[in-house]
């Protein structure tokens, strides 16, 4: 029986608590804090580190397809999924795809990466969710809704757990949506929303999946489903359907907020850091229509080698200082331009032409003396052709980077470069295992950088300009 | 290595525009200036001018021979335009002094100018070419405040005790511009003032970073030979080395940050070319590339006027002062003249030029030989540097 | 003043085909061109002293050749002066090899000129804010033919039949050259009615857009036979730039340069030539455009003014002919990465006069030229070299 082999997470770094939201705005409180992804975090960079977390240990290329799902795709015409793909160093042949349009997405992706390795068409299926929705100032779900990510491998070799059984529902209604061009969420009036929405649906999907195999409520360790922005709502539906609150998964909506398409498999994943061989759990998930999943836990979960998954990410945190900076980072306020000068148009085919080192950030060893290096696409010298050390020519073996652990040599705090979280932190430094290189550093606290601090990579958006979204690597502290 | 350009080319007229903010003046206006105080000096008419060369390192100041050839209305003239990031003026003046050397032509005309303050914001700036746009969002200041934050770091100085170190650089240079009717600033500083700065790039702070300004400057060579039939005074070319990196600090964790080997390799081999055994004692001054007070620092090391990492020692002994026992930016350097980045190195030349002719005014250095020029371009791991070295 | 004549001999020479290189950077294609160079030189990275690299906007200062090529820290210089860039960097090159102070230097040009996403070049930047963005290379161009059919009472029919018959000879020339970006003929007819760019010019009047990269290794003459048998000898290098945009330039007649002319005049008057289209066995020319080939036989002295006609129609400057231009394609052919056609150009001049030009080799080559003409148009650049000295 297929099922999951695997599972990862990402959860930012930033938090910001809520009672911020009122001080800006006034209005009916919200408990609790939520998850602000940086400046440089999108659903895409978010589903890549959760990629990262779920692949540890396992070798990307022997991983046949990736799907992404999200409903925050910074593209409409471009496959997020493909991206993802090089800088997880997948294979060419990997079948890609975004699973897109609604909040149950994460679920659909797990539902068609099951039946496409049940088809034999692929051996692995990583489904890879993250988002990062945003709600209008003063409203609700600028309070709500959180943001972070979630992986899972899916194949039938060895499951850590294996997928008995599925129940979905169409259910066309317009209750939360964003039409194109859309920056915030909408929402009908709440109470008819999750009367006819959530609160009949998801209980439908799960009763029918309980009928359909057989299950009454006490048979699950832990029962894992989405939570509504009216957080209330959550504990609700357990009653209706006789879960215990000790069955009932933790949706992080203290902690987190709403995740959107990530929700339900972040909740999982946390389920899954506790579950035991034989456990039973439910998966449901919430979108214009519901879908619900039988999974039961099997002695491979012992194996799962070290995750940072839900729990140490979530343990990881540092508060945002104000709600203005929140306001900053996600773009929502136009500032005063930098005095700088105009970035030059990014051209697609130098982009394209050097997509391993960007993305994949490959460097090259030379064979002739076995010195790694690297050097920056932009600063030439890409490809790498001729040994820095030996000078030897086109004597090279792919040497990738985004792996490896690196010390900080040299940095300084810039406040001349233009940067939504000033000042602009440039680290020069040494991987372990050798090669140098400079990146910006991300995730840091500005106060506690030094010469010889651990750090790691991690894959951010640099900038948008004229309709690109340029993705590349960072520099952060080692996070958890 | 064939043969060295010692006494075999001399400059027998320069020239050099005010350096500032020059709001009314174009590239085309500045070059004029210069190229006119030139031939005035050396007492030639544009027309006696057989071939140019000429620095811009922004298309925006002008872009192929053009950028000289029409301000200055060359008619079908040979004019070449040279770009060597920083070093840019100081490469156009190299390869003119070949060419002369060469035989190929008796007078030319070398002439670098930069014009900075037409971008709309502070600091340097210009696309750079590459296209990938993939790169750290780091700024000049950002780039070279990695080498003091090393530099501190490995010779155990504290935050403080570094910037303190570092403040002596630009309070001697500020003392020398005001001396320096054609700097931008003519201002002293305190040392307090500039430690207490506001922050550019951590460490470095206003005054350890250099201004930017618009500015031209101009040389004519000849063969040595010819020179006395221009003037009694000319200053003959000792040296003329250009040291271009391969981007190995980037790559290689063998680099230290806290030196250039392209400024101590360029020095060598200026040093050999003009027979130089002992810089701190032979060299009688020097303009070097104070784009910040942490570059000056290093290059005392790198052209071994202060042993490695003990600049300190001579910052606080003031040995690089206008009295001192070899004076570093006579005329204020980049700290006070800004750096309009082809202009820099003919500007700093222009100061060897007149110091060696004994017309420094208040400036004056007493009884200098020998005066070395030295331009850094690009960042620390990957530079490209000029070091020239002229005499009586 | 003395002349540069068999001062400096090219001892290897390299070429990177030229065409829309979009798999490779500017720093593979200088690679490629620069370790072509050196193989056949016989030389190594460690043997070059001194550095010249000519690019209008694909990199900065010297870095942007040490930086790919990982040259153990020596002198490099950019330069640049339009489409003579190239030219230019052998040319301040062979300054230093003569005056003594390099015995082994490198000049390469390159240019990655599809980058950008839209096709052609670039409208002149840097020259004047306000008029210069309308401004474009056929758009400029198309004035000279305009004027040459006026002046010289070709009617539009002779006019485009007359130039088109350059772009045949170039096209088959081209299909000669495993190098060049296009490499297929063309027949008069297509040349003639293909869509117009800027009136008269149509598309085969027009040369390519490409990407390119070409380098030489340059030696004191004295020294080239330790290296090889067959080095070519620089007998001299003109350059001439413009003082005035032509468009403002007042009595200017546009049915030729001046730039050319002074370029030419320095060049043979440093090797000795007195009668151009006798002397010369063959020359590479800046076709941008069709008509500037055919104002460029008129202003290098190979057809008395006004009457290039009369050449073209007689076939002189085919491969056959008595004066061959263009033997490699030109850049009709190869396309036009701005910093490396002057080195291509002169990589063809080398390989005829060593006899290795292949199904084009032309009978006797003993003295060859290379020619740019760069700007809006304001400069031109012409380096004669021949294979013996004396």
């Amino acid at each position: 029986m297929p099922g999951i082999t695997s599972y990862g997470a990402y959860i930012p770094l930033h938090r910001v608590e809520r009672s911020e939201f009122r001080r800006a705005w006034g209005g009916f409180p919200i408990p609790g804090e939520r998850v602000i992804a940086n400046f440089d975090e999108d659903s895409i960079t978010m589903a890549v580190e959760s990629a990262i977390d779920c692949l540890r240990g396992i070798d990307p290329k022997t991983v046949d397809g990736l799907f992404f799902a999200t409903t925050t795709s910074p593209y409409k015409e471009r496959l997020g999924a493909s991206i993802m793909a090089v800088a997880l160093d997948m294979r060419r042949d990997a079948l890609t795809m975004d699973i897109s349009g609604s909040l149950r997405a994460g679920t659909t992706a797990i539902a068609t990466a099951l039946n496409t390795v049940k088809a034999g068409a692929a051996k692995s299926i990583l489904v890879a969710a993250a988002d990062c929705r945003i709600g209008a100032p003063s409203g609700d779900f600028e309070q709500a809704l959180g943001d972070g990510g979630a992986a899972l491998l899916l194949g039938g070799d060895q499951p850590i757990a294996t997928i008995e059984g599925s129940y979905s529902i169409s259910d066309d209604f317009s209750g939360v949506w964003r039409a194109d061009g859309d920056v915030f969420v909408r929402s009908w009036e709440d109470r008819m929303v999750l009367d006819e929405g959530y609160s009949a649906v998801l209980p439908e999907a799960i009763s029918g999946l309980m009928k359909d195999y057989n299950i009454k409520a006490g048979d699950f360790a832990k029962v894992v489903y989405d939570c509504p922005p009216d957080f209330r709502r959550h504990a609700r539906v357990a009653r209706s359907l006789g879960f215990d609150a000790a069955q009932v998964q933790d949706p992080m909506f203290m902690t987190v907020g709403i995740t959107g398409a990530a929700m339900a498999p972040m909740m999982l994943v946390a389920a899954l850091e506790e579950a035991k061989p034989g456990d039973k759990i439910l998966l449901a998930s919430y979108g214009n229509g519901a879908d619900a999943f039988l999974l039961e836990v099997t002695e491979e979960i012992n194996r799962v080698g070290e995750r940072r998954g839900i729990k140490k990410h979530l343990a990881s945190k540092r508060m945002i200082a104000n709600y203005e900076t929140y306001l900053r980072w996600r773009g929502l306020i136009t500032l005063e331009a930098a005095r700088r000068p105009e970035k030059s148009p990014t051209s697609i085919s130098a982009v394209w032409r050097a997509r391993k080192q960007i993305l994949g950030l490959y460097g090259a060893r030379c064979k002739s003396c076995g010195t790694p290096q690297y050097t920056s696409p932009a600063l030439g010298g890409v490809p790498i052709r001729i040994c820095v050390v030996c000078q030897a020519k086109d004597q090279f073996e792919d040497y990738r980077f985004a792996d490896k652990r690196a010390n900080i040599f040299s940095f300084t705090h810039d406040n001349l470069a233009a940067s939504p979280d000033p000042p602009v932190t440039i680290t020069v430094v040494d991987f372990e295992g050798g090669g140098r290189a400079v990146f910006d550093f991300t995730d840091r606290d500005p106060d506690k950088v030094e010469v010889g601090m651990p750090v790691e990579m991690t894959f951010r958006k640099l900038f948008f300009d004229r309709g690109i979204h340029n993705y590349y690597w960072k520099t952060r502290p080692i996070r958890c | 290595m064939a043969e060295s350009i010692k006494d075999r080319v001399a400059i027998i007229g320069m020239g050099c525009t005010n350096f500032g903010e020059l709001w009314d003046k174009s590239a085309g206006d500045l070059m004029v200036e210069a190229a006119y105080e030139a031939f005035e000096d050396a007492g030639i008419e544009p027309k006696d001018v057989q071939a140019a060369w000429v620095g811009t390192c922004h298309e925006f100041s002008g872009m192929a021979g053009l950028g000289l050839s029409v301000p200055l209305r060359l008619q079908y003239k040979p004019v070449t335009r040279v770009e060597n990031l920083c070093a840019t003026g100081s490469d156009a003046l190299r390869n003119a002094c070949y060419a002369v050397a060469a035989g190929i032509y008796d007078i030319a005309l070398a002439l670098g100018c930069e014009k900075l303050k037409d971008s709309g914001f502070s600091g340097l700036g210009g696309a750079m070419v590459g296209g990938t746009n993939v790169r750290p969002s780091m700024t000049a200041p950002g780039a070279f405040a990695m080498m003091a934050t090393k530099y501190f770091a490995r010779y155990g100085l504290s935050a403080e005790e570094g910037k303190r170190m570092l403040a002596h650089i630009p309070v001697k240079s500020h003392h020398n511009g005001s001396l320096n009717p054609k700097a931008h600033f003519q201002r002293e500083v305190t040392l307090e003032q500039v430690i207490n700065a506001p922050i550019i790039a951590w460490p470095l702070g206003l005054f350890d970073c250099c201004g930017v300004s618009d500015g031209s400057a101009a040389a004519i060579v000849v063969r040595a030979e010819d020179a006395k039939h221009f003037r009694p005074d000319p200053v003959y070319v000792k040296a003329l080395q250009i040291c271009v990196g391969p981007g190995e600090g980037i790559a290689r964790t063998e680099y230290d940050y806290t030196h250039v080997e392209e400024t101590y390799r360029a020095g060598l081999a200026a040093y050999a070319e003009a027979g130089i055994k002992n810089p701190r004692q032979e060299i009688s001054m020097a303009e070097v590339h104070d784009c910040f007070s942490i570059t000056e620092a290093v290059i005392m090391e790198d052209l071994q006027f202060s042993p490695r990492g003990r600049v300190k020692e001579d910052l606080e002994a003031g040995t690089f002062t206008l009295e001192g026992d070899l004076p570093i930016q006579p005329d204020g350097g980049l700290k006070c003249f800004g750096h309009p980045i082809g202009a820099s190195g003919l500007r700093m030349m222009y100061e060897m030029y007149k110091q060696l002719q004994g017309k420094a005014g208040p400036r004056q250095i007493k009884d200098p030989k020998i005066g070395l020029t030295h331009n850094m371009g690009g960042q620390p791991p990957a530079c490209t540097v000029s070091c020239l070295i002229v005499g009586l | 003043m003395e002349s540069i004549k068999d001062k400096v001999a090219i001892v290897g020479m390299g070429c990177r085909k030229f065409g829309e290189n979009w798999e490779q950077s500017s720093d593979d294609m200088i690679i490629e061109a620069v370790y072509e160079a050196y193989e056949d030189a016989g030389v190594g990275p460690n043997d070059i002293q001194a550095a010249w690299v000519g690019t209008i906007a694909s990199g900065a200062a010297g870095v942007c050749l040490a930086e790919p090529l990982k040259l153990p820290r020596i002198p490099i210089t950019r330069v640049e002066n339009f489409c003579a860039t190239g030219h230019e960097a052998l040319r301040n090159a062979a300054f230093a090899v003569a005056c003594g102070m390099y015995d082994v230097v490198l000049a390469c040009g390159f240019e990655k000129l599809k980058d950008t996403g839209v096709g052609g070049l670039g409208v002149g930047r840097g020259l004047h804010p306000v008029l210069e963005g309308r401004r474009t290379g056929p758009g400029t161009f198309a004035f000279i033919a305009t004027r040459y059919f006026y002046t010289y009472g070709l009617s539009r029919e002779e006019g485009k039949r007359t130039i088109a018959q350059i772009a045949v000879k170039n096209h088959h020339n081209g299909s000669l050259h495993p190098k060049a970006h296009f490499q297929r003929e063309v027949t008069l007819e297509q040349v003639m009615n293909a869509p117009i760019i800027a009136w008269p010019l149509g598309l085969f009047d027009c040369c390519g857009t490409t990407d390119g990269a070409a380098a030489a290794i340059i030696t004191r003459a004295d020294l080239a036979k330790k290296f090889r048998d067959d080095p070519i000898y620089l007998k001299g290098i003109g350059l001439a730039a413009n003082q005035i945009l032509p468009h403002f330039e007042p009595g200017f007649d546009w049915t030729g340069f001046e730039m050319n002319r002074s370029a030419a005049r320095q060049a043979y008057e440093q090797a000795g030539i007195k009668d151009p289209r006798k002397e010369m066995s063959l020359a590479i020319v800046h076709d941008c455009f069709t008509i500037t080939e055919l104002i460029i036989y008129e202003d290098l002295g190979f057809s008395p003014k006004g009457r290039a006609k009369e050449d073209v129609d007689a076939g002189t400057f085919t491969l056959e002919g008595e004066l061959p231009i263009n033997t490699d394609g030109g850049l009709k052919s190869f396309g036009h990465p701005i910093g490396a056609s002057g080195i291509r150009m002169t990589y063809e001049v080398y390989k005829q006069l060593q006899g290795k030009a292949g199904p084009r080799q032309i009978k006797d080559a003993r003295l060859g030229l290379s020619h740019t003409l760069g700007g809006p148009p304001q400069v031109a650049c012409i380096a004669v070299f021949g294979n013996s000295p004396g």
